[in-house]
Formats: structure tokens, C-alpha cells, sequence
């Protein structure tokens, strides 16, 4: 694996199968009584979050603490960044204050791949979403999840998702989440649709390793999971789609559109959800919806990135290990 | 008065000749001219161009000398090859007064290593909005004749039409940044393949294009001229082919790093490959060059674009947009069109001097290598290949797309009226 998880392309099918195996040992240490591993004491993690988004740092610091390791929660807002300090000036303060790895989350897309490559620090660098680029680790727990529903927590070990049919559906053009499942996804072998009206679809698309379709109804019925992407209702202000009731028309999950699925088929959200925008109540609440699972899998998910990352050669979890490798 | 013979230089790339030069002009070119009294200096086989000349410079004085002053900015254009350099408008104060324009034209002047002409904005603080005292400009001391909002577009279709109209009177030429400013709203590259993988704002090259249409058929309508700047989509060089074709009067001009770069370069998110208009594609890269060869595009001007390093040394979004040529210019140049074949030097010169003068209405320069003509001369060592290296450029700001990249060709002379501003490859 690469010493950064800037992108989800950064990753070959082995190390992103080692990946979603490792973050199924760490799923385990999470039904223990004592829910932390001593892997990363002493190390310090660092989330640098220049863009607001609870979630997703508190997945990461709980991720890091069940690892043990110090954990530094650097926001944007009430600091020195705020006050016009650059990127590069916050990158040398972490360095100086020794941050093993950060995590960082920015509103301009490839900042974390100038933080990675510009010399400015030595530590590892994990991308928790940048500006419309891309969010790695959302893509591995996306994949995670998917593997457990539709292959099986033990059975998937060592597997990918040779063959299955992924949909995603929504603002494709302003969606980091989109960019990383094309390439994870696709790099596990499945075959990816994207689904969004014409206008949310980028122009350079066709060079995506996937299909690209404004019919969800067509769709429907040829997927094994079906990922509805956040959408922002002020897109409607800079004319993406009408109105809010014709995009849940044409491109929102209801019960009835669900309907038309497979039986086995999930539905899939990053959350946070547009209740009655992109998917309705009552499909975000049946069981079919994976959403409240995703966020737990987000944390096995990103202790695993960090393990990876930064525990090196060391065993995550020494009782669970042997199984693991014979499975690879 | 100084006399200095230049023996055995490939004028033109053509035959190598001797040309005396005395005083502040030429007075002989032949072969086997005596040197008597005369300093010589032995081109030994390198290529004489008349002073190149660039249509498009930011000097950034006043309001940024940070980045650039009137006198870094000759120094880098007399290291470059240049013996004049027109100077954009958007400085701080914009120079869209006759005080404003003077200043800079004086400051040229004084520093004396290349001469500075001013041009002037053709809306009062680049707003689009009200025209300036485009007349005041013209009759300033700074003889004012090109117009440009370079930085903004003149989107109004209305003030553009009156702007072609109204300098007519004085024989001037609107210069357009042709950037439809809706359709480039958080614009950061190219839109294309590369700006949907990165996740960057795509610039689409119909916002070039549409204003480019628009306004060269404002151009015919009210029979005046317009002058395109810094050409970069494939479908521009279209239309403009299309307006030359109906005997629009209309020029344009290529920059260097368009004629070389691609977006390809920005997955690297290093953002001294962000420029506006963007670096494009393979595809544009080629047909730029192809027009610059058949004429369609009339001149390359350097959209010379000095920033500090801090506005460069960041995330790619926060980055200042732009690039430093007037050192690189001529090399790249070399590179893209002399040694593909697509140009011969009597061609450079064209495209770098003669054209880029007579655009710009500027007397002095841009003048045949012949007696009596104003001894404005540069000394081009072509065989020269050498790895850029911004630490020993004259400008004062090093965000150059080409560090660590081979080019070919040095300037070891320049001459204004006479006077050598650069020897040996140094500043004089």
C-alpha cells in the first residue's frame, strides 16, 4: 500500500480486499467488552478539518482512540486558519507537534494531495473528502458494507465484488463520494451505472470506467445495491433540475421504485439524508436501507486505514490474525 | 557615437552577415563589412531576430510591486529577447487614466532596458461597466492605442460595440479576454476528462469561443478591429479562420505555454499550472500550432504573469492564476513550432516582432533588419539546450510552468536602439 490514501485509485484490488479484511478483524474488537487495541499508542493523529462535517470526524477520532493513539482534533473555525494562516503554515505546525498521520478534510479539491506531495510534512496523509474529488475511506465502508450484505461477513474474507451490479444515484457533478466508488468499486470488479439527470452528469465522464444512464426505473431492477447521493436543494437555484418535487419524481427512491429492485438488493445512503428529496421516509427506514450500518462500518472501516497506514508489519488483532491470512 | 559590428549572424536564419550598427541605428548589413572603430562581436552562426516584441505583459506596477516592478519586468523582457513589451491595465490603480498610463510609460522609459507601452483599460476599474477616457489615454504622453480589459472580459455586448466604434477615431484596437463570465463561475482548469476526475471548476472552451463569435462579427457590423488575446481552444481558431476568411478585421495571439502545455499537467494540483484561459488539451495544442504556422493566429504574446510565491505555494483553488514567460518565450517557441518545422525564423520574427508592433501601433520596432532602421536586435543562440531554472531569472516572481524542463535556444544580445541590455546571456 501507498504511505498516503489520497485517492481511492491510490488502491490495487489486494490492498483494498486487505483493507476491507482488516476492518473486519476491527469489527470484531468492537463486539468486546473493552472495545481498544493498543496498535497505535503513542502514535498521534491529527484531524484537520477545514470544512465542517461532524460525522465523519468523529468515525475518525473514534477510530483512532480504539487504536489507542493520541488524537488532536484541529478545526478550521476558531483557529488561526480562520484568521488567514495558509495551508502550508498549519501543515508545518503539525509536523512540528509530531502528527503521525492527519486526516484531513478541505473544501478545495487536492489539497490533501498538495499536503501529501509539497514536502511541507512527513506524516501520512488520509483524505476525509476534498472540495468535489474525491473521499476514500467513505468508498471503502460503502464497499465494506456491501461485501457483508451481499457476500457475508465471513464469507466475504479475501473477496471482492466480482460481478455485482452498483448504482449511484444523484449529483454525480458535486460528488466526492461518486468519483471514489467509480474507482474502488470498478477496481473490485464490479460494474458500475451511474444514474442523475444530464445536467449533474460532468462533462468528461466518458472516460469513467462505468455506464452512465438519466433512467433510474430502467435501472433498477439489474441492481445489487443502489447508493442515492445527497442532494444539495440549492442546486435547484443554479438551475441543476427544476424544482425539488420534479427531482424526487424523476430521480428519488420511494417504496414503489424500491419495489422494483431485486429481493436481495440494499439501499445505500452516505448520509446525511434529504428526507423526502432523494429518498423517502419510508425507504430510508425499512430494512433494506443501510445507512445507520454504514456509520458503523465507517469506524471498523477507517481503524483500518490507520492501522494499515501507520501500525505497519505488527498484527492488529493478534487472536484473529491467523484466520485472516488463510483466508487471503 | 558607439559602433558595433555583429559578424557572421544568421539574420532571419538566413545566410550569416555582418550588420554594423551605429549609434542607435543600423547602417550596414552585408558581408565582410569592416570593423574599424567598431566593438564586434562574433555570432559565429547564431540567429538574428529584429527586438522581439510582446503584445501582452503584466508588469504589476503600480499596486503589486511584490510580484513584479516596471524595472524587474524589462529586465526579465530584455533577458527574453524583448525590446518593447505592452503592459496590461489591471494594476492597482487600474490604468485607466492618462496619470495612470504615464507612470508607467515614464517608469519604462527611465530604466531603459526596454520600452514600456502602456495599455489602457477600456472600462473605468475593469467593471465593464463605463468606458474610460479611452481618448485621454490616446493623447497622454504614453500615446495610448490598445485597449483591454485582459483579466475580464468586456462581456457587455453593448459597451464592446461602443469601445470597437469609438477608438476608431484614433486608430486603436480593442484587445478582448474573451471569457463568457457565467459559464466560467468557480472555473479552476479546463473543463474536460481531467477537471471531471479532479473534481475541479471546468472552464469549457464555449466561453472562449462564444465571445470570440460574438465579437468578431461586433467587429464587421461596425467595421472596426479587434484583437483576440491568448487564443487557447481548438474552436476558437475556427471561428477566427471563419472571420479572416470574410475579411474581418480581426488578430489574435497564442501564448507559449498554450502552444506546449496541456491539462494533463494538473492532476498534479501544483498550481503553477493554473492559468487563465486554462491550459487545454492535446487536440488544442495542435491546432494552436497549426493556425500559428498557416497565420489564422497572428502573434504569440507571453500573458506574461508574475505572482509571489505565497499566492502559489497553496491549494490549488486558493491559487493565483497565471504564469511567467517573457524568459521562457522565445525557447518555447523554438520548441513548438521552429525545430517541428512548422515555422522558420523569418517566420519568429514575424509573429514575435513585425506583427506584434504593427498591431499595437508602436513605432521603432518591429522593423526590418536593413540600414537606416532602428537598431533593435536580438541574438539567439539556437544550438544552446539547457534545463530551465527560475533561480536565474531577471523577473521577480518564479512561478514558471517549465522548471527542470530541457529547452533549446538562449538570447545571448539584445540591443535597444543600439544599446546592448543583455551580453553573453547577462543583463548588461
Amino acid at each position: 500500500m501507498k504511505r498516503h490514501l489520497i485517492s481511492a485509485a491510490d488502491l490495487s484490488r489486494d490492498d483494498a480486499v486487505l483493507i476491507l479484511d482488516t476492518a473486519e478483524e476491527m469489527a470484531r474488537v468492537a463486539d468486546r467488552p473493552i472495545k481498544k487495541l493498543p496498535t497505535l499508542r503513542g502514535r498521534t493523529v491529527v484531524n484537520l478539518f477545514f470544512e465542517d462535517s461532524t460525522r465523519t470526524r468523529i468515525s475518525f477520532e473514534a477510530a483512532a482512540k480504539r487504536l489507542s493513539a493520541d488524537v488532536i482534533n484541529f478545526s478550521a473555525k476558531g483557529s488561526s486558519v480562520s484568521k488567514g494562516e495558509s495551508l502550508k503554515d498549519t501543515a508545518l505546525t503539525l509536523e512540528a507537534m509530531g502528527a503521525d498521520a492527519v486526516v484531513i478534510r478541505h473544501h478545495a479539491s487536492g489539497a490533501p494531495y498538495r499536503l501529501a506531495n509539497s514536502g511541507w510534512i512527513d506524516g501520512a496523509v488520509v483524505n476525509a473528502g476534498d472540495g468535489t474529488h474525491e473521499h476514500p475511506t467513505q468508498a471503502l465502508l460503502d464497499a465494506f458494507t456491501m461485501r457483508r450484505r451481499l457476500v457475508g461477513p465471513d464469507a466475504g474474507l479475501g473477496k471482492d465484488l466480482s460481478g455485482r451490479r452498483i448504482t449511484i444515484v444523484g449529483d454525480v457533478l458535486h460528488s466526492r463520494v461518486a468519483r471514489s466508488n467509480v474507482h474502488l468499486l470498478t477496481t473490485l470488479g464490479a460494474e458500475v451505472t451511474l444514474v442523475a439527470p444530464p445536467t449533474l452528469v460532468p462533462v468528461g465522464v466518458e472516460s469513467w470506467p462505468c455506464e452512465v444512464s438519466y433512467d433510474l426505473d430502467q435501472v433498477l431492477p439489474k441492481s445489487d445495491a443502489v447508493m442515492m447521493l445527497r442532494v444539495q436543494r440549492e442546486r435547484m437555484n443554479a438551475a441543476f433540475f427544476p424544482t425539488e418535487r420534479e427531482y424526487a419524481r424523476r430521480y428519488g427512491l420511494d417504496a414503489d421504485r424500491m419495489a422494483k429492485m431485486p429481493e436481495h438488493a440494499v439501499v445505500m445512503h452516505p448520509g446525511p439524508m434529504n428526507r423526502g428529496m432523494e429518498i423517502t421516509a419510508e425507504v430510508a427506514d425499512s430494512v433494506r436501507c443501510t445507512a445507520v450500518e454504514q456509520v458503523a462500518n465507517g469506524v471498523s472501516t477507517r481503524m483500518a486505514v490507520l492501522y494499515l497506514l501507520l501500525g505497519g508489519s505488527e498484527p492488529a488483532v493478534a487472536t484473529n490474525h491467523a484466520r485472516t491470512e488463510e483466508n487471503k | 557615437m558607439s559602433k558595433i559590428l555583429i559578424r557572421g549572424a544568421k539574420v532571419l536564419g538566413g545566410e550569416p552577415q555582418d550588420v554594423l550598427v551605429d549609434g542607435e541605428t543600423i547602417a550596414e548589413v552585408g558581408t565582410g563589412l569592416g570593423a574599424e572603430g567598431a566593438q564586434v562581436i562574433e555570432a559565429d552562426g547564431k540567429i538574428l531576430l529584429p527586438g522581439l516584441v510582446d503584445l501582452h505583459t503584466h508588469l504589476r506596477e503600480p499596486g503589486r510591486e511584490d510580484s513584479e516592478t516596471v524595472l524587474t519586468g524589462t529586465r526579465a523582457a530584455a533577458s527574453g529577447g524583448y525590446t518593447a513589451v505592452f503592459a496590461m491595465a489591471n494594476t492597482f490603480p487600474v490604468a485607466d487614466t492618462a496619470g495612470v498610463v504615464e507612470q508607467v510609460w515614464r517608469l519604462g522609459k527611465e530604466h531603459g532596458y526596454c520600452d514600456v507601452q502602456p495599455i489602457g483599460a477600456v472600462t473605468v476599474g475593469l467593471e465593464g461597466k463605463q468606458l474610460s477616457e479611452l481618448g485621454a489615454m490616446h493623447d497622454s504622453a504614453a500615446g495610448v492605442t490598445v485597449f483591454s480589459d485582459d483579466g475580464k472580459c468586456v462581456d457587455d455586448a453593448v459597451i464592446m460595440r461602443r469601445a470597437l466604434e469609438y477608438v476608431k477615431a484614433f486608430g486603436g484596437v480593442v484587445a478582448q479576454h474573451a471569457q463568457e463570465p457565467r459559464l466560467t463561475e468557480g472555473a479552476q482548469m479546463n473543463e474536460g476528462v481531467v477537471s471531471a476526475e479532479l473534481g475541479l471548476g471546468g472552464w469549457p472552451a464555449v466561453a472562449e469561443e462564444s465571445v470570440i463569435a460574438r465579437d468578431v462579427l461586433l467587429a464587421e457590423h461596425v467595421g472596426s478591429r479587434v484583437h483576440i488575446c491568448h487564443l487557447s481552444t481548438a474552436g476558437s481558431v475556427e471561428i477566427v479562420r471563419w472571420a479572416k476568411s470574410r475579411g474581418i478585421d480581426v488578430t489574435a495571439e497564442v501564448t507559449p505555454h498554450h502552444l506546449l502545455l496541456t491539462d494533463e499537467l494538473v492532476r498534479s494540483y501544483n498550481p503553477v499550472y493554473k492559468v487563465n484561459p486554462p491550459l487545454r488539451t492535446e487536440r488544442d495544442v495542435l491546432a494552436l500550432r497549426e493556425a500559428l504556422a498557416d497565420g489564422t493566429i497572428d502573434i504569440v504574446a507571453t500573458d506574461h504573469a508574475p505572482h509571489p510565491h505565497e499566492d502559489k505555494d497553496c491549494e490549488w483553488a486558493a491559487a493565483a492564476m497565471g504564469m511567467v514567460g517573457l524568459e521562457t518565450a522565445l525557447s518555447v517557441v523554438q520548441h513548438t513550432m521552429v525545430e517541428t518545422g512548422l515555422l522558420d525564423w523569418a517566420g519568429v520574427a514575424e509573429r514575435m516582432s513585425f506583427k506584434p508592433a504593427r498591431i499595437g501601433s508602436l513605432a521603432g520596432h518591429g522593423r526590418p533588419i536593413a540600414p537606416g532602421e532602428p537598431a533593435n536586435l536580438t541574438l539567439v543562440d539556437s544550438a544552446y539546450r539547457g534545463v530551465v531554472d527560475p533561480a536565474g531569472f531577471a523577473s521577480r516572481s518564479r512561478n514558471t510552468p517549465y522548471e527542470g524542463r530541457e529547452l533549446p535556444g538562449r538570447v545571448t544580445h539584445t540591443f535597444l536602439r543600439g544599446r546592448a541590455t543583455v551580453v553573453d546571456g547577462k543583463l548588461a
